[in-house]
């Protein structure tokens, strides 16, 4: 970006107070450390150092919750030989923000061979986090060996068909999908029939001024389809979106932060728990990224999220755990 | 008479070396044998080495991975000719291909990950 960008409104398209402009550079600001909100249709930024100085209702607008991703319980290879001890630093990380969040968000990859043991260690660090509710979808790494028998036996309650469920929180409506599952040869993640379905039904009669945010593992858009980071049917579940003002993706899977604006959705990836991987096409392949272990829990991290009833935007804003 | 015992003499030994030289030519074709019967591939960087693999029939592949990453070795065929349990780093499985014929595999937690064995 050339120069120093004047803080005004150049064009207000959703007519919401911010502009294309605007919202991507809040986004770049969002990696440094800033939060974003959406007040009385003006888009506002504050350093996070400065957060204990706001109000809670000022800062925090209406519905906050906080997305994790990527935990790999049982990974305990280099760049991170104890996966719990970062996310046990995650979880304090969560409950020292100012505003405690409502609920969290794990948008998969919990454990890293489907193994028991590393569900319920999962389990039992989550535990000590102050949001007491976690919404699960799963990543490929939870569904081996069972086609996803156990992942659906510890966290599938209420959910339809291979795990897809929605939820409704002070207006907001959560969609979460599951993309894992019934990978085909050569192929990237896939939604399937049943799934595109049930979601075109699930959203078919809710009002357009609906916020909505979708939650699910694989990127619903195309990172990087050499390394099967996009999925191949998400155009269709976009379709059904577009009536909505406002839709936010939250997905993992890639173990670093990206965004991208298109019209009126925001997709965001979340930094993982566990380790990084390289930016696409930096390295031969999507593995774990080796950094100094004085680096690594920069490399790491927790998404916040925050909705202003009544505004259009959801701020998102990543913090790592350094 | 002594040149009949001579001709025998020299008839028993040149059978007899050439039983020993039969034997040893057994012995030979069967090392041989054994050498391709057993194959490796070597699952690393999120690829399979050698990504086609040719082998006779009745040989035995195994995948060793060697990335550090879990893999898994999944046939595409429907239905499916063999899929291997989830394999950490060191891990290996094997199968044994006792009918020719071309099969292709992938990786089901990594798709873009493909391979297939050649057996003729």
């Amino acid at each position: 970006m050339a120069g120093k960008v004047k803080d005004e409104i150049l064009h207000d398209h959703n007519h919401d107070g911010i502009d294309r402009r605007g919202f991507l550079k809040c986004m770049a600001w969002a990696g440094t450390g800033a939060f974003c909100v959406i007040q009385g249709g003006v888009l506002k930024s504050y350093s996070l150092s400065r957060l204990p100085e706001l109000g809670a209702k000022e800062a925090m607008g209406e519905l906050s919750f906080v997305q994790i991703s990527d935990s790999h319980m049982g990974f305990n290879k280099p760049a991170n030989p104890d996966v719990a001890g970062t996310l046990k630093t995650a979880v304090d990380k969560i409950n020292g923000l100012s505003v405690s969040p409502e609920f969290m968000l794990h948008t998969g990859d919990i454990s890293h061979l489907s193994k028991p043991e590393e569900f319920d260690t999962v389990d039992q660090i989550l535990k000590s986090a102050k949001p007491k509710d976690v919404f699960y979808v799963p990543g490929e790494h939870d569904v081996l060996n069972d086609d996803g028998k156990q992942f659906l036996e510890r966290y599938g309650k209420g959910s339809k068909g291979g795990g897809w469920y929605s939820f409704d929180k002070k207006g907001v409506h959560f969609v979460g999908l599951v993309n894992v599952m019934n990978l085909k040869a050569g192929g990237l993640g896939t939604l399937g029939h049943d799934q595109l379905e049930w979601l075109e039904d699930d959203v078919k009669h809710l009002k357009p001024s609906t916020p909505i945010v979708v939650f699910a593992h694989i990127p619903l858009w195309s990172v990087y389809p050499e390394w099967g980071w996009g999925t191949e049917d998400s155009a269709q579940a976009l379709a059904y979106l577009k009536k909505f003002g406002s839709v936010t993706v939250l997905n993992g899977h890639i173990h670093q932060t990206m965004q991208k604006v298109e019209g009126n959705v925001t997709f965001h990836t979340a930094a993982s728990t566990a380790f990084p991987q390289p930016a696409p096409g930096k390295a031969d392949s999507p593995g774990p990224m080796k950094v100094p272990a004085e680096q690594l829990k920069s490399v790491l991290g927790i998404t916040d999220v925050n909705h202003v009833q009544g505004q259009h935007a959801l701020a998102v804003v990543d913090s790592s755990l350094a | 008479m002594r040149r009949s015992v001579f001709i025998a003499g020299l008839a028993a030994t040149l059978l007899l070396g050439m039983g020993a030289l039969g034997v040893s030519q057994k012995n030979f074709v069967a090392s041989a044998q054994q050498k391709s019967e057993t194959t490796e591939v070597k699952i690393d960087n999120f690829t399979f080495g050698p990504a086609a693999l040719t082998v006779p029939v009745g040989a035995t592949v195994t995948w060793t991975n060697k990335d550090d990453i879990p893999h898994t070795v999944v046939s595409t065929d429907d239905p499916k000719a063999f899929k291997s349990k989830v394999l950490d780093t060191d891990e290996k499985f094997s199968f044994t291909f006792s009918k020719a014929g071309t099969y292709p595999y992938f990786c089901s937690i990594h798709p873009k990950m493909t391979g297939k064995v050649i057996v003729q």
